[in-house]
């Protein structure tokens, strides 16, 4: 190993740790996948309401003109309790119109989860088989999307919205699209 | 109180670390000898400290001390014993306290075996070795104690990972970590010999059991987690290319390369700059592993939980020790100029082409593990890289290392003949053609890859015997054979096993791969079914409790043309702390391959989801890996090995001699 090519297992390193550090910062999850939903029309589906006799939801109770939420939910799910109280702020205080799908979970327990906890939602859906969470790309639950008023998945948030995530990641797009 | 000794022992092992890691390189550098020597009593007081905080943590598992967050977040009382003592090292700081005990624990043998090594170059060693602990008791004091306590106490634990409830999970993570962290002996060994500037054929010599004990640890623990991941995940895989199974294999690639060179350094004075980075590299492969579990960089199931100043003292660690040691590497390395010439057809020849292989082999998958990490950090396109490209790779780099292990031990050190070779081996090119044609005469298109791996698998084992007979003279002169076949060095022994080993995996691979029948279906109590020509009847299922869950079991009856086989009982559990659902495979291993059933969900009624398969041969995988860890060990009790040095008094290098006290 004489001349330059000494120094290319040290040259190979400092790429690799370079890529590394850069990777490492900021709020970056390596769970989290790119939906591959985002600028396009929010996939179609009918689900029934989860209070019983209540009028089936579809995707035209997104386009109201104003943005909207979707926020996948279940009652087994821990970390969606933990969010529970930003999607309270979301609604109360910000006036943002959240559509509720339960997922995967027992209707009775959905409820009740809701009457512990105070419901956030305009309209909630529920999605027994997790179908319509298949079409959304959903990966688990709690998962929020974005959608404008022309029915545009605009941003997806994975997991629960908590911490500064909300201030930092889910208003900021909020906002862009008012 | 318990808990605060460990953490007071903790903080004595990382003062005397430091003092390991200067107060021998002062000696060096002032030729005092007494310095000098001192690194072997630092040592063993490293050990002794080291020692002291595991067992105060293990103390505080076994006694379910909830005051002490880490056994809090990570135990629970109606744990059975092993899992409390396994749940030790199931955790970010507790594997570290291993890695550290480990890393002590090497040391202290280096100390204790090297008597016979000049005393300079051991003291260099366990320096080197010293501040690779410095780096890693300096993360545990200041960023993951693990005597760390909380106040008030919980009265019940978190619990562990139902997953890593396993026996064959207990020992896993310890056996690999014997492996990763044997190989900082090597690279301790090779940093002494590039601050000393000179690599003989007897560091070589020094350097090979260390190597070997790494490699015999990581072939085990590679096994064993592969070996668990196929009856406890239930898909009936058992090896799935995720980030830190390759983690775990680029260390293992480059420690064989490591071993296979050396020979060359050993034998014939070449090689040397090669195996000193392979020394390196090993190693940095190992330390690689421990970031990305840890760092969050990249997802995988062995994640431990992420946290960004950790990551990045980690990080900070990584470069300066990999980084460190390739720069010094490119500092000294024109310095090993290598004396021995060889021809192209020679033993030499084909221990480089082994090392060129593997050494490409670890390369891509270093590439195929990484790749998704820099093109997110480039454009912020996700992707994943999947099996079918390490598959690709494995096949196109291995086949050829494969053909070459057939022929490799028969040459003759310096200048071989191929010709002759071929001869001895003809058999073996024979028997390989004949079974590759007639598994290609069944299906030529289908099975065009399996013939190719059954004809490569049975060449090396049958090359193996040819070349075993050619050095005992077997078939010659049977008369002669133990007298003979004693006489054989038993390092020589270990090779053949080792090889054989290698060969009834790809067997292994080859035939379950091709031949696995599988059935997933919904099956009602006393419903039958046909699964690779047996007839699989599921005769009950019924709810059963263990100590920290409770399960539903199937009973299995399998028959084959009416006559009873086996009786298969695979559960499907369900833990309450932490709530987590886990399978237990139902396997009963033949000898022409494993019968395996899966019991999945409740479908109403009396009909339960089942996968069944038969999966020829895969046996093999786990029978090749134990001929291989057992080829390391026989090699290990070597007399050469266990001697290792006394021949350095005679050739030791100019300046230490000066120094032996």
């Amino acid at each position: 190993m004489e001349g330059y090519r000494r120094f290319i297992p040290l040259l190979i390193v400092f790429a690799i740790f370079a890529v590394f550090f850069k990777m490492m910062g900021g709020d970056r999850n390596p769970k989290e996948i790119k939906s591959v939903l985002i600028d396009k029309p929010a996939p179609a589906f009918s689900l029934p309401a989860l209070a019983e006799g209540g009028a089936a939801i579809t995707e035209a109770d997104l386009k109201t003109g104003k943005p909207i939420l979707v926020n996948f939910f279940a009652s087994w799910c821990v970390p969606c309790r933990a969010e529970h109280d930003n999607l309270m702020k979301l609604a109360d205080e910000l006036n943002i119109p959240i559509i509720g799908i339960a997922y995967k979970d027992d209707p009775k327990r959905s409820l009740a989860f809701l009457d512990e906890l105070g419901t956030p939602f305009t309209k909630t859906a529920q999605d027994r088989d997790g179908r319509v969470g298949i079409d959304w790309g959903v990966t688990g639950v709690p998962e929020t999307f974005l959608i404008d008023g022309d029915g545009i998945i605009r941003y997806r948030h994975w997991g629960p919205i908590v911490g500064d995530s909300m201030e930092k990641r889910l208003l900021p797009q909020l906002r862009d699209l008012e | 109180m318990i808990p605060e000794l460990g953490h007071f022992a903790l903080i004595v092992a990382l003062v005397l670390s430091v003092l390991g890691a200067i107060v021998p390189q002062v000696g060096i550098a002032r030729g005092d000898t007494r310095m000098m020597a001192l690194a072997g009593q630092i040592a063993y007081g490293q050990f002794l400290m080291a020692a002291t905080a595991f067992g105060a943590l293990t103390y505080a598992y076994v006694v379910s001390d909830f005051s002490v967050v880490n056994v809090a977040a990570n135990s629970h009382t109606a744990k059975p014993l092993l899992y409390k003592i396994s749940g030790v090292w199931g955790n970010h700081e507790g594997s570290l306290m291993l890695w550290v005990l480990v890393l002590s624990l090497f040391a202290a043998c280096v100390a204790f075996r090297g008597k016979s090594l000049p005393l300079r170059f051991r003291s260099r060693v366990l320096a080197v070795q010293s501040t690779l602990l410095v780096g890693f008791l300096l993360f545990m004091v200041f960023t993951s104690n693990p005597f760390m306590r909380l106040d008030p106490a919980p009265l019940e634990g978190n619990g562990l990972n139902p997953l890593l409830q396993d026996p064959g999970l207990a020992f896993h993570p310890p056996m690999l970590y014997i492996g990763y962290v044997g190989l900082s002996v090597a690279f301790s060994f090779a940093v002494a010999a590039l601050i000393e500037g000179e690599v003989t054929p007897l560091w070589a010599r020094w350097v090979r059991p260390w190597t070997l004990a790494a490699w015999v640890f990581l072939t085990g623990g590679i096994a064993l987690g592969s070996w668990w991941a196929y009856y406890e995940l239930g898909w009936g895989g058992w090896w799935f290319w995720d980030p830190v199974e390759n983690a775990s294999f680029m260390p293992w690639l480059a420690a064989t390369a490591l071993l296979h060179s050396s020979i060359v350094v050993e034998k014939r004075d070449a090689l040397k700059s090669w195996t000193i980075l392979l020394a390196i590299v090993a190693f940095s492969f190992s330390l690689l592993g421990t970031f990305l579990v840890r760092s969050g960089v990249l997802t995988s199931v062995h994640a431990f939980a992420v946290d960004p100043e950790r990551g990045i003292f980690i990080l900070a660690f990584l470069a300066l020790t990999i980084g460190g040691s390739l720069a010094l590497y490119a500092w000294r390395a024109p310095r090993l100029a290598p004396s021995g010439m060889f021809g192209l057809a020679s033993r030499e020849s084909a221990l480089i082409l082994n090392n060129i292989l593997l050494a490409t082999f670890a390369a891509v998958v270093l590439v195929g593990t990484l790749y998704p990490l820099m093109l997110e950090a480039m454009n912020g396109t996700q992707i994943t890289v999947g099996p079918p490209f390490f598959e690709y790779a494995a096949t196109v780099l291995m086949s050829p290392l494969i053909v070459a292990l057939g022929f490799g031990p028969l040459l003759a050190w310096k200048r071989g003949r191929i010709s002759k070779t071929v001869q001895v081996l003809l058999p073996a090119v024979i028997i390989a053609l004949v079974i590759f044609w007639s598994v290609i005469w069944h299906d030529a298109a289908g099975l065009l890859m399996t013939g190719f791996g059954m004809a490569l698998g049975i060449w090396l084992i049958i090359s193996v015997f040819l070349e075993i007979n050619s050095r005992i003279k077997f078939i010659r002169q049977p008369g002669q054979f133990f007298k003979r076949a004693k006489r054989q060095p038993r390092a020589t022994w270990g090779m053949s096993l080792a090889h054989m080993g290698l060969g009834i995996i790809i067997l292994g691979i080859t035939v379950s791969e091709a031949w696995t029948d599988e059935t997933l279906r919904l099956m009602k109590t006393g419903e039958s079914t046909e699964v690779g020509g047996f007839t699989f009847t599921l005769e009950a299922v019924e709810p059963v409790a263990g100590p920290n869950y409770t399960a539903v079991r199937a009973k299995f009856l399998v028959e084959k043309n009416g006559h009873f086989i086996a009786r298969l009982l695979p559960e499907d559990r369900v833990y309450s702390d932490p709530p987590m659902n886990t399978t237990e495979a139902g396997i009963y291993p033949l000898v022409r391959g494993d019968l395996y059933a899966v019991i999945g969900e409740h479908a109403g009624g009396d009909a339960w989801s089942v996968r069944l398969y038969f999966k020829p041969l895969i046996s093999g995988l786990w029978l090749g890996s134990a001929f291989m860890v057992l080829g390391g060990l026989i090699s290990l009790t070597d007399r050469r090995q266990r001697i290792g040095a006394p021949a350095g008094k005679r050739r030791s290098t100019p300046k230490p001699a000066k120094q032996e006290a």
